[in-house]
C-alpha cells in the first residue's frame, strides 16, 4: 500500500455559532450563510509506504487526521491531492477494486443495533457475496476466538456491551478475509481484557491470514505491541516513521536510563503531551 | 510495496486473498507485479446484495413490528377518514368513495417508496453503517434497487390490505373492475417512482436532517400537483404545468380508470407507455443525481455517521 503526497482540507462552519446572540433571527441567519467556511487541514502531504502482511500503525491524539487518512483508503473520501494505492489500485480511479480488497473496524461499533449480531453479520455477508451460511458459521468462530458467547449472537446488539459489539465488528471485518485491513482505534474504550483478546486476535491474523493491517490508535503500549512499525501524525503531518525499535534506539537520549517510551517520543517530535485515553476518543 | 504473494489464507469462504493467490499460481502475479486483483463479483454476488438489502429491511420490519402494526392501522383509518368525504358528496356514493380512496392508496404507496428509499440513506447516517454500506464492493445502482425492490414488495402489501379493508367497510363493488389492469398500471408507475426516490434520497446523503426535510417538501409538492383527491383540472395554471410532469398524475388516472370504470389494457396502455416512458428517463436521472451526491458526500466527508 503505497500514500503519496495525501493532502485532504474540510470547509467547515461553526453551526454552534448559530445560537449566539449575535447570529440571532433573520439577520443573524443570514450574516451565517454569507460567512466564509473555514478551511481545516486534516492530512498534510501525507507519504507512506505499507508492506504486504505488515502491522503499520499511525498514531496520534484526537482531530490529528487519524480517521480522515483511513476514509481516504477506505474510498470513502475523494483526497483533495497526492494519490494512494492499495495493492497497486488507486483508491479513486479504481475504487471499486480497493473495495474488494479492503474491509474496516472503527472506533463505534456501526451497527443496525436493533437486529441481532447474526443478522448484522448476514447482511454484511450478502454485500460482500459471500455464502450467508458459510459466513455466518466462519463468524461465529470469529466470535467465539474472541470470547464471545455464541447465544448473545441472536439476541438485539443493543443489549450488547460497547466490548461485545467491537468483537462484532471485528468478526465483520475478518470474515470476509480482507487484504488490507483497516482498524481505526478498535480498542478505544473496551476493557482491559476485551482489549487484549481483540489484540492477541489481530496478531493471529497476521500470522495466520494473508493481511496487512493498518492500525490507528492512541494506545502506545498497544502500538507498541502489535505494530511492525508507526507512525506519528499530528495536525495531518507525519512526523516520525520508524519501527517501535528504532525509534526508541534513535530517541534513546530522551531517557537518561534509555528506557524511552513511544509517549517520551511524541512528546519530542510535537512538543505536546500525549492525551490521555479519555481526551482522545475518536478522531 | 511488495511483490511477493503469502500463501496463507485461512477459511473456506472465496476471498480476495484467494484471488491474489490464484494468480500467484497461474503466473499472473509476475506480470501484475504487486497488483492484486479481487475476484470480479458477477450479476450473481450483484442479485445475493439486493436480496441482502431487501432480507435486512425485512429484518428491521420484522424488530419494529409494534410500529408497523401503527402505521398500517393508521394508514387504514386515514383512508377510511377521508372516503367517508364522499358520503356529502351528491351523486354516485360508492364511485366517490372509490375515486377518494384510490388516491389515498396511491399516495400512500408513494409515500412507502419514498421513505424506505430516501429514509433508509438517513438512517444509515444515524446509525453509522452508512460508510460500510458504501464501502461495500457493490455497484451503488444494486444498492439502491435493493432498497427500492423491498419498498414496492412492502407498499404493495400494504397497499392491497388497505384496500381490502376499505372494500369490505363500504361494501366496495369491484366486480366492474380491471385489477389486473390496476396492478399493471402500479408497477409500471413504481419504476417512474423509484426514479423520484432515488432524486429524493440525494438530500439525507447531503444533510440527515433537513435532507429529510426536503425529502417530506419534495412529497407535499407531489401530492399537491397530481390531483389525489380532485380532478388536477382544479389547479391553479400556473400550477398544472407540474402535475404534467408527474408520474402520480398519469398512475392516478390510468388506476381510476381501471377500477371506476373497468378500462381494459387497450385503453390503459398509453399511460401505461406514458409512465414507463416517464420512468426510462427518471431511473438514470435519479442514479445520475444520487451519483453527483456521493462524489459531494465524499469530497466533503458527508459519509459520516451523523447523530
Amino acid at each position: 500500500m503505497v500514500c503519496r503526497g495525501l493532502r485532504k482540507t474540510f470547509l467547515t462552519k461553526d453551526e454552534t455559532r448559530l445560537f449566539s446572540p449575535e447570529y440571532r433571527g433573520l439577520g443573524g441567519r443570514l450574516k451565517y450563510l454569507a460567512s466564509r467556511p473555514t478551511p481545516v487541514r486534516a492530512v498534510e502531504d501525507v507519504s507512506f509506504e505499507v508492506q504486504r502482511g505488515e502491522i503499520f500503525g499511525i498514531l496520534g491524539p484526537n482531530g490529528s487526521g487519524k480517521s480522515t487518512l483511513v476514509r481516504l483508503l477506505a474510498t470513502l473520501l475523494l483526497p483533495d491531492a497526492g494519490s494512494a494505492e492499495v495493492f497497486g489500485h488507486d483508491v479513486v480511479r479504481e475504487r471499486f477494486a480497493v473495495r474488494r480488497l479492503i474491509n474496516r473496524v472503527s472506533v463505534e461499533a456501526s451497527f443496525f443495533k436493533r437486529l441481532s449480531s447474526m443478522e448484522n453479520l448476514r447482511y454484511a455477508a450478502r454485500l460482500y457475496g459471500l455464502e450467508p451460511r458459510e459466513a455466518t458459521k466462519r463468524a461465529l468462530e470469529v466470535l467465539e476466538r474472541l470470547g464471545f458467547d455464541r447465544h448473545k449472537a441472536y439476541g438485539p446488539l443493543e443489549e450488547l456491551s460497547r466490548g461485545m459489539q467491537q468483537k462484532v465488528a471485528v468478526a465483520r471485518a475478518l470474515f470476509t478475509s480482507p487484504v488490507l485491513l483497516l482498524l481505526d482505534e478498535p480498542t478505544t474504550g473496551l476493557d482491559p481484557r476485551s482489549k487484549r483478546e481483540v489484540q492477541d486476535f489481530v496478531l493471529e491474523i497476521r500470522s495466520t491470514h494473508d493481511t496487512t493491517v493498518l492500525l490507528t490508535s492512541h494506545d502506545m503500549v498497544e502500538a507498541d505491541r502489535l505494530c511492525d512499525r508507526v507512525a506519528f501524525i499530528d495536525g495531518g503531518r507525519l512526523v516520525a516513521l520508524g519501527s517501535p525499535a528504532d525509534l526508541k534506539r534513535r530517541f534513546a537520549h530522551l531517557r537518561p536510563d534509555g528506557r524511552v517510551t513511544l509517549e517520551d517520543i511524541f512528546l519530542e517530535v510535537t512538543g505536546k503531551e500525549w492525551p490521555g485515553e479519555e481526551d482522545a476518543d475518536g478522531d | 510495496m511488495e511483490t511477493e504473494t503469502r500463501p496463507t489464507t485461512t477459511g473456506s469462504i472465496p476471498t480476495a486473498a484467494d484471488s491474489a493467490r490464484d494468480a500467484a499460481e497461474s503466473g499472473q502475479a509476475a506480470a501484475e507485479s504487486a497488483r492484486v486483483t479481487g475476484r470480479t463479483p458477477g450479476l450473481r454476488a450483484e442479485l445475493g446484495a439486493v436480496i441482502g438489502f431487501v432480507e435486512r429491511n425485512w429484518y428491521l420490519t420484522k424488530r419494529y413490528f409494534g410500529w408497523e402494526l401503527v402505521f398500517l392501522v393508521y394508514n387504514m383509518v386515514n383512508t377510511l377518514t377521508i372516503a367517508l368525504i364522499a358520503t356529502h358528496v351528491p351523486g354516485d356514493r360508492g364511485r366517490m368513495v372509490l375515486y377518494l380512496v384510490i388516491g389515498a392508496i396511491l399516495w400512500g404507496y408513494l409515500s412507502v417508496i419514498f421513505h424506505d428509499v430516501s429514509e433508509s440513506v438517513a438512517w444509515e447516517r444515524w446509525e453509522g453503517t452508512i460508510e460500510y454500506t458504501f464501502m461495500a464492493p457493490i455497484r451503488r445502482a444494486t444498492h439502491l434497487f435493493g432498497m427500492c425492490a423491498y419498498a414496492i414488495v412492502y407498499g404493495t402489501v400494504r397497499s392491497v390490505i388497505v384496500l381490502g379493508a376499505v372494500a369490505l367497510f363500504f361494501r366496495l363493488d369491484l366486480a366492474g373492475a380491471n385489477l389486473l389492469g390496476a396492478l399493471a398500471v402500479l408497477v409500471v408507475s413504481s419504476v417512474a417512482f423509484i426514479g423520484l426516490g432515488l432524486m429524493a434520497a440525494v438530500f439525507p446523503l447531503l444533510s440527515t436532517e433537513k435532507g429529510a426535510q426536503a425529502t417530506h417538501i419534495m412529497e407535499a409538492v407531489i401530492l399537491l400537483v397530481s390531483g389525489a383527491y380532485y380532478s388536477v383540472t382544479e389547479l391553479p395554471r400556473w400550477l398544472q404545468p407540474l402535475s404534467a410532469v408527474s408520474p402520480a398524475t398519469y398512475a392516478l388516472r390510468s388506476i381510476r380508470a381501471a377500477l371506476l370504470d373497468g378500462a381494459d389494457f387497450a385503453q390503459l396502455l398509453p399511460d401505461i407507455a406514458l409512465l414507463a416512458g416517464i420512468g426510462v428517463v427518471l431511473v438514470p436521472l435519479g442514479l445520475w443525481v444520487f451519483g453527483q451526491g456521493e462524489r459531494y458526500a465524499m469530497r466533503t466527508g458527508k459519509l459520516k455517521r451523523s447523530g
